[in-house]
């Protein structure tokens, strides 16, 4: 591998053999590392609401930014600049110190994820053996942030958003942690490199649906992405925890945000779509970045599909697609999968070390694995079918007692 | 609300020192003891479709009571007409229910109408029962597009002012305004219409089932916004008759009454339509009854494009009432003097009541109009279905999640310049 292909992990070595001293060198390479790890999300930032802007445009029959250089492309920075220019509040009941490190929490929570995120075979910013457990502990952090948040304004509307986003960050990461199993199970690794690399004979959306799905909608849910956009709720509580925010702080919040939805979209490719795998990769690791951007663009643009298509669901709602169907299902996925995958090592059907990058030899398994998702899949939907009968006709046989057409109100359910 | 005044100095006297005791009665005791919460939602709130605020009492997220407080738009309407000519009065009632001015229109020349016994032409009524048609669909295109983005569908809204962009174009090619046209007047409408209007109506009902169609797709059969509004402010027949619904909110609940079948008025009882009813009485039925009523209401522009054809004068040639057209002004004397008296003091109108209701697209909106003898107006009343529609909120909302309160107030459809008037 030439140096000018790969400046990053090479400097080190280059610079020694130029005659620097070894730990400057190593630190050096290490600052390289760190700014490029923690710039990449932070660009891509400003270039993503461009595009979820122009795309939700498109999608709803205008035009977008156009105004701001050239297809509007400035726009982001325009927005940004006017965030610094506000005036910063703080309310006069608020605390203060938690108030101001909300928006702190939120962007570095984000930004640390990417520390983990494997761009290509040779880049990655620490490839930790627990990558999983790590994004898991570190995601968990943007629970805390919320609560500081809503707790320190001192505002009814920011409490009550808070308690909701708490309340499904909290639950929807049961069902994702489980999902995160999964892929764990079949690639027999928690860090992400090995994650990736397991995926080279086939993408584990394929071999696990059912798992891509839950730690899809989880995520959604994570991110507070419609529809599961109740945590900020413009119709109901304004703007949810962050209601009080302003200027640069409020800024911090919508750039956090926006980066946790591309981070998320980056870790479904990571994890499901085969990261950084593609033609030629071998030959030229940097095209690997160019594949997971892509994958990532993919995913990241069925979010906003589905964030401009579809309303919001209720707080109750959200709780009882989580508690009752998504849990109970990643629990039985586990199950399921870690059984097929006993029985495929003991048909022998799991492919030879040196075959395991290759689609045919990866084959059976796979079809094992997706039979097991299908039919796992077609089970719970048949009684998930089953129990929406049994709830209309309790409510048809409700009504005809008490002798009038309407059933009784949400309360009842809830 | 008393504030307490306080001698150290002036920024202390902005600190609102309330008693919360004001609010015994209106809030339930436990509100008192800090069990419940009390939360202020409005006026200034993206979902109270404009400056209502409520009150809200909240057991975690779950609504104990609501108290609607209204008055934030007050403009006094009611009483500047009365210092108005009967023609001028008109231009105050566009800015009433400001999403169907038409309606509003209606309603206040009705009454005149019917005050001083003005008939109006055929050709006149029909072109307002286009116009109000128009209307309706406007005005149903701010509800389904507000409604939508109350319960998180924000396309649904620009889809739906895409559509309503060209209902006005329409409007505005009638009376030169989009929303405050005033185009109705006493005995008929300012002017006939335009050659290019019945093109553009035709193409308008080519494209229109489409969108409509559309917003259908999109929300009709979607779980999610099924789960939101089925079983959701529930109101029973009985009640919202006692609670003064009207409209497609009293319909939803299954009750048959729409003026336009009722009480016909400018010759509504010549067009075939139906009205859609609802069975339960949620925010589902609600939506769709006014989803259907779009259907009904391009049945009734289609017909009406037909009799079109049949040319015939716009507006009553009673002189008295109604300015004689510009084109006798040189000519004729006694038009001239008609021109001047009409345009300085108006017309005269007996001492009597009247009272005269349409059915706007919100509701039943009644006029009651009282003449002095003079040019005047002594009294003017309207009865506008958005005030009982939020009056009937604390009985909706009860039981409910604030996310179905906004999916309430989304479903009875109401203006607040409608409300305080």
């Amino acid at each position: 591998m030439t140096t000018c292909v790969d400046i990053i992990n090479t400097l080190s070595p280059c610079l020694v053999r130029a005659g620097w001293n070894a730990d400057v060198a190593n630190l050096l390479s290490l600052l390289l590392g760190v700014v490029i790890v923690a710039t990449v999300p932070l660009l891509t930032v400003i270039l993503l609401i461009w595009i979820e802007r122009k795309f939700a445009a498109r999608i709803q029959d205008r035009i977008g930014p156009n105004r701001v250089g050239p297809y509007g492309l400035l726009q982001s920075l325009a927005d940004a600049l006017k965030m610094l220019t506000k005036e910063d509040i703080t309310p006069s009941g608020a605390d203060r110190i938690l108030f101001n490190l909300a928006p702190i929490i939120t962007f570095a929570t984000v930004v640390l994820i990417w520390a983990i995120i494997p761009f290509t075979p040779l880049h990655i910013g620490a490839d930790l053996s627990i990558g999983i457990l790590y994004f898991v502990a570190v995601g968990s952090i943007g629970a805390v942030k919320v609560m500081i948040g809503g707790w320190s304004s001192n505002n009814k509307y920011a409490l009550l958003g808070a308690f909701r986003t708490i309340a499904l960050i909290v639950s929807y990461e049961v069902p994702m942690i489980l999902a995160l199993l999964v892929p764990v199970l079949m690639a027999g690794s928690m860090g992400m490199q090995d994650l990736t690399r397991a995926q080279g004979g086939m993408w584990f959306i394929v071999m696990s649906p059912l798992a891509a799905i839950i730690f899809f909608v989880a995520n959604l849910a994570e991110t507070g992405r419609s529809p599961f956009d109740l945590l900020e709720a413009e119709s109901e509580l304004i703007a949810g925890y962050n209601i009080e925010y302003s200027g640069f702080k409020f800024g911090m919040f919508m750039a956090g945000e926006f980066m946790h939805v591309f981070t998320v979209a980056v870790l479904t490719a990571v994890l499901f779509l085969g990261g950084w795998w593609g033609p030629f990769v071998d030959q030229l690791p940097a095209l690997g970045f160019i594949w997971l951007g892509l994958k990532t663009a993919v995913v990241y643009l069925f979010m906003l599909l589905i964030r401009n298509t579809v309303p919001r669901f209720r707080i109750d709602q959200v709780m009882n697609i989580n508690w009752k169907f998504m849990v109970p299902l990643s629990i039985v996925l586990i199950l399921v999968q870690s059984f097929l995958l006993r029985l495929i090592d003991a048909l022998g059907l799991r492919p030879a070390p040196e075959m395991a990058n290759d689609l045919l030899a990866n084959l059976p398994q796979t079809l094992v694995l997706l039979a097991g998702n299908l039919v796992l899949g077609a089970i719970f939907m048949h009684l998930l079918q089953r129990h929406g009968r049994t709830l209309r006709e309790a409510d048809e046989a409700l009504a005809v007692v008490k002798g009038e057409a309407a059933p009784s109100g949400g309360l009842a359910e809830a | 609300m008393a504030v307490v005044e306080t001698p150290t100095g002036a920024p202390e006297a902005y600190r609102w020192e309330g008693n919360i005791e004001e609010l015994r009665g209106l809030v339930s005791e436990r509100a008192f003891t800090g069990e419940t919460m009390l939360l202020n939602m409005g006026p200034h709130h993206p979902s109270t479709h404009g400056v209502l605020r409520v009150l809200l009492e909240l057991d975690g997220e779950q609504i104990v009571n609501a108290v609607p407080d209204v008055g934030f738009l007050h403009t006094g309407i009611e009483k500047t007409i009365e210092s108005k000519t009967y023609e001028k009065g008109v231009t105050a009632t566009d800015r009433m229910d400001y999403l169907s001015p038409l309606s509003n229109n209606m309603a206040f020349c009705l009454a005149v109408e019917k005050l001083v016994d003005l008939d109006v032409p055929p050709r006149a009524q029909l072109i307002r029962v286009i116009c109000l048609e128009l209307q309706r669909i406007a005005s149903h295109m701010v509800w389904l597009g507000t409604h939508a983005i109350d319960l998180g569908a924000m396309s649904v809204l620009l889809y739906a002012f895409r559509e309503r962009e060209k209902v006005l174009d329409m409007l505005e090619m009638l009376s030169g305004q989009r929303m405050m046209g005033s185009y109705f007047r006493p005995g008929g409408v300012w002017r006939d219409i335009t050659s290019d209007f019945k093109p553009t109506l035709v193409k308008f009902l080519g494209e229109f089932p489409r969108a409509v169609q559309d917003y259908q797709r999109l929300l009709e059969k979607n779980p999610i916004w099924v789960d939101r509004t089925q079983g959701v402010g529930v109101i029973e027949p009985e009640r919202a008759l006692a609670w003064g619904m009207t409209g497609p909110a009293l319909r939803g609940s299954g009750v048959n009454w729409d003026l336009r079948k009722s009480m016909p008025y400018s010759g509504y009882e010549q067009f075939t339509f139906n009205v859609p009813l609802g069975e339960h009485g949620d925010v589902y039925d609600r939506f769709m009854c006014r989803i259907l009523e779009l259907w009904e209401s391009m049945k009734i522009l289609h017909q009406a494009l037909e009799r079109l054809e049949d040319r015939g004068p716009f507006r009553s040639d009673n002189r008295k009432f109604v300015p004689p057209p510009r084109s006798e002004l040189g000519q004729s004397m006694e038009a001239v003097i008609h021109h001047f008296k009409l345009w300085t003091a108006g017309f005269d109108a007996p001492d009597e009541e009247v009272f005269a209701a349409v059915e706007s697209p919100r509701g039943e909106i009644g006029c009651y109009l009282h003449g002095t003898g003079g040019n005047m107006p002594r009294r003017v009343h309207f009865k506008t279905p958005s005030f009982m529609h939020i009056s009937s909120l604390p009985l909706l909302t009860q039981g409910h999640f604030i996310a179905d309160l906004v999916a309430i107030i989304g479903s009875v459809d109401i203006v607040l310049g409608d409300c305080d008037r």
